[in-house]
């Protein structure tokens, strides 16, 4: 059995009003927290608990709240990241959608652990649904003095107000959000100065993702060493992916961090395999800025170990034959996919949504965007697959922000393991027009 | 002071001081080219990616080297720091990436442009471009439209360096001049047709690297290497009265701010020298201004070329 500990109580009916939630043990953290302990106990826990940031770099949540910077009289903020835009990642709505006084209960004790007295959910604008349950979920909490002046008797006063996006990528890009939040235009800021130092209206700020918030409750409740058991190595705690494309049970799924890929695709608990009886072709673990990787390296790495649902073991390889866990959009093609047109359906939306302030992402995603247009729709030439490559190099590591290199990798990858695809697109138009899938000539190694 | 060695060149600088500039205060050949970045400007810079630059010890206390290349006009130095830039490979081809993607939606009409022979990515694809474009797609185009009576914006020419909005930032904080839409669509515009209403506004056309705002009261009426530039002055209320009047024979065709050798607007006693609107349109006539003398122009620069020759040049005669 998987355990469950964010989404535990999910099938609970009425999970999502406060009087079901409470009765569940909901705020019992929030108790704990401001009764027994100091903040500095709450973040000591986090980082005990080895947490790692849940919406897709994967950095260490308690060694980011140990960096704030806490001049005196200047305020801090807490931002939890909802703007959940990636394509394949859908976990984030779920949990908020059917648990949302996790999340609140969450920000209070992240907010008491790093010393914020306004906090806010910054959501995406295609959300707004949610905005809703969240809003209602945060006004019960008011109304039951877990949010607003000296909670719990305690002095601590917090507010916390959620706020939408206009539904754009880039704002959540953590600097880019901040500055969506300040009402301007959501363009990434250039670092340093880092949030840690200069954020919200130039203050000390810490941006989480929604899961990683969430994930604080239960590592106050039972403490940091006992979290870090759950999981494998430095990938402690449960993860949840959101599981997409051609499978028998696609959906959003907490595992335990160090079940193997082929379990989580194949297992009866999880995803129950392909559907409609075909192969498997190639997935993408981590949400689409992750590469690629082709049937052989999904369940096994190339030095032929299991592949494990960690950080560590889906990055085994480099990117030279790995890949990356990042948001846990797990996006899974069967037989009759093509690399092809789905690497120009993830440039297309890197064109989309690039910010256009720096030069190598702006023009070079919408280059990338209308090369593999072309090559997709017959039209392309062999030079045109080096020309990927070359353009791929010069954006990556060259950008004010990460979307840049979100937009490199899966082009990157998909020629490096599926050149083979792209160049049919060329030497054979006509079938490769009339197909609208791609080449497989090996079979899947298993099943 | 902290020192910093950049292409082999050691100096000593204040904490705090960019890789920039501390390059500019060596000078010469170390300098990274700066297409967004305007001193002058707070907030400018990081964006066009032409200051790249390899960071191989970042410092006396962590000599470790800086994975990816930095943009010299957004980083600080630190003590024991060592810079490469025309001593790098990387820089040169990663920068060379950079002006490629600058320049494969720029419409190239550089015959037709009055930026040509002041112009940075001219004189940057001089140094970086190649010969030869791999962009084989339909360029993006726009119509140029007007920003106000007295300022032509060329959109097809903008690389979007931001600098015309930090000066209309600081300028009002009205947010009146910004940029519309995302990625390879973003362009620079004015919000329902308003302008920056404000009598220093013509400082945007000085701060644009390339010909996408051009000057109206000067457009097509000569090439600037035709036209002498020279130090000129006048008593003005609004501004320091300080400026360049480019003139052909006792006319004068323009006027501009004074710009050093990076094309930022220059510190007259210690203020930055822009100029008002008035003195850029109207003060057109000789009277208006004192001759100071001759501006120094880089003798690398086609606008040194054809000036200040003593007597009447005889043209060649062909087939003789
Ligand atoms: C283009 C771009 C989009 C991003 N979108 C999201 C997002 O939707 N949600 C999210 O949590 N983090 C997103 N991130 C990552 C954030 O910048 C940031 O690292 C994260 O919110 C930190 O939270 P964590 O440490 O809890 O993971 C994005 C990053 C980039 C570069
Ligand atoms: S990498 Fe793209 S999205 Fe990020 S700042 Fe540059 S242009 Fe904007
Ligand atoms: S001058 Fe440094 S990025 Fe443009």
């Amino acid at each position: 059995m998987g355990r469950r500990i964010l989404l535990e109580h999910d099938n609970v009916s009425g999970i999502e009003t406060y009087e079901v939630y409470r009765k569940q043990g909901g705020y019992r953290s929030v108790e704990k927290a401001i009764k027994k302990m100091s903040p500095e106990q709450v973040v000591e826990e986090v980082q005990k608990s080895g947490l790692r940031g849940r919406g897709g770099a994967g950095f260490p949540t308690g060694m980011k709240w140990s960096f704030i910077a806490k001049p005196e009289g200047v305020p801090r903020y807490l931002l939890c990241n909802a703007d959940e835009s990636e394509p394949g990642t859908f976990k984030d709505r779920y949990l908020m959608e059917k648990i949302p006084h996790l999340l609140i209960e969450g920000m209070i004790v992240s907010s008491y652990a790093l010393g914020c007295n306004q906090s806010y959910i910054y959501i995406r604008g295609e959300y707004m649904w949610i905005l809703d349950i969240l809003e209602k979920a945060i006004a019960e909490a008011y109304a039951n003095g877990w949010l607003g002046k000296n909670i719990l008797g305690s002095g601590f006063n917090l507010d916390l107000s959620v706020a939408p996006g206009g539904g754009a990528y880039i704002c959540g890009e953590e600097t880019a959000l901040i500055e969506s939040l300040e009402g301007k235009r959501g363009n990434p800021r250039i670092k340093p100065p880092f949030p840690a130092v200069k954020g919200l209206w130039g203050c000390p700020t810490v941006v989480n993702n929604v899961e990683s918030i969430a994930a604080v409750v239960p590592i106050v409740n039972d403490g940091g060493e006992e979290y870090a058991k759950i999981g494998l190595g430095k990938s402690t705690g449960t993860k949840l992916i959101s599981a997409s494309g051609n499978l028998v049970r696609p959906g959003v799924y907490e595992i335990e961090m160090g079940i193997t890929v082929e379990e989580f695709i194949y297992g009866d608990e999880w995803c129950r395999g392909i559907a409609n009886g075909k192969k498997l072709k190639a997935c993408v673990p981590g949400g689409s800025s992750v590469p690629i990787l082709p049937h052989y390296l999904v369940c096994k790495t190339a030095t032929g170990e299991d592949r494990l649902m960690t950080y560590e073991s889906l990055a085994d390889g480099g990117f030279a034959s790995g890949s990356m866990l990042g948001s846990g959009g797990f996006i899974v093609f069967d037989e009759d996919q093509c690399v092809v047109r789905n690497t120009w359906n993830f440039a297309r939306f890197y064109a989309h949504e690039s910010c256009g302030q720096c030069s190598p992402c702006r023009e070079g995603t919408g280059w990338m965007e209308k090369v593999l247009n072309r090559l997709e729709h017959g039209q392309g030439n062999m030079r045109d697959i080096d020309l990927l490559a070359e353009i791929n190099k010069k954006i990556e590591g060259n950008t004010i922000c990460p979307l840049g290199d979100a937009a490199a990798w899966p082009v990157a990858a998909a020629i490096r393991h599926f050149r083979e695809e792209f160049e049919w697109h060329v030497n054979d138009r006509e079938t490769s027009q009339k197909r609208n899938y791609g080449l497989v000539k090996e079979p899947s190694p298993i099943k | 002071m902290v020192k910093v060695t950049i292409d082999d060149k050691t100096i000593e600088v204040e904490a705090g001081t960019t890789i920039l500039n501390a390059a500019r205060q060596i000078g010469g050949e170390v300098v990274p080219p700066a297409m967004c970045y305007y001193s002058k400007l707070t907030g400018s810079g990081g964006k066009c990616r032409t200051c790249l630059v390899e960071v191989s010890q970042g410092s006396e206390k962590d000599p470790r080297p800086m994975p990816k290349l930095v943009a010299s006009c957004s980083t600080q130095v630190m003590d024991g720091m060592v810079v490469k830039n025309k001593t790098s490979q990387r820089v040169k081809e990663n920068r060379d990436g950079v002006v490629e993607f600058l320049l494969i939606n720029h419409p190239l009409d550089c015959p037709i442009c009055d930026q040509a022979g002041e112009c940075h990515l001219q004189d940057l694809s001089f140094e970086n471009g190649s010969q030869k474009t791999r962009f084989e797609e339909e360029k993006r185009t726009y119509e140029p439209i007007d920003i106000g009576d007295k300022i032509k914006l060329h959109m097809n020419r903008c690389i979007l360096c931001y600098r015309c909005v930090h000066v209309a930032n600081q300028l009002t904080n009205q947010r009146v001049h910004g940029i519309l839409h995302r990625g390879e669509h973003a362009e620079i515009s004015t919000y329902i047709e308003k302008a920056v209403d404000n009598d220093f506004s013509g400082n945007m056309i000085d701060v644009c690297p390339v010909g996408a705002l051009t000057d109206k009261t000067f457009r097509f009426k000569s090439r600037v290497w035709f036209l002498k530039p020279m130090d000129a002055s006048c008593e003005c209320s609004k501004c320091s009265g300080k400026a360049v009047v480019w003139m052909f024979g006792n006319e004068i065709y323009r006027v501009t701010a004074r710009k050093d050798q990076y094309g930022e607007v220059e510190d007259i006693d210690g203020k930055t020298a822009w100029i008002c609107n008035e003195c850029r349109y109207d003060k057109k006539d000789l009277k208006n201004w004192t001759i100071e003398g001759p501006r120094k122009i880089n003798r690398h620069s086609v606008i040194s070329t054809n000036h200040y020759t003593e007597g009447k040049v005889e043209p060649k005669k062909l087939n003789s």
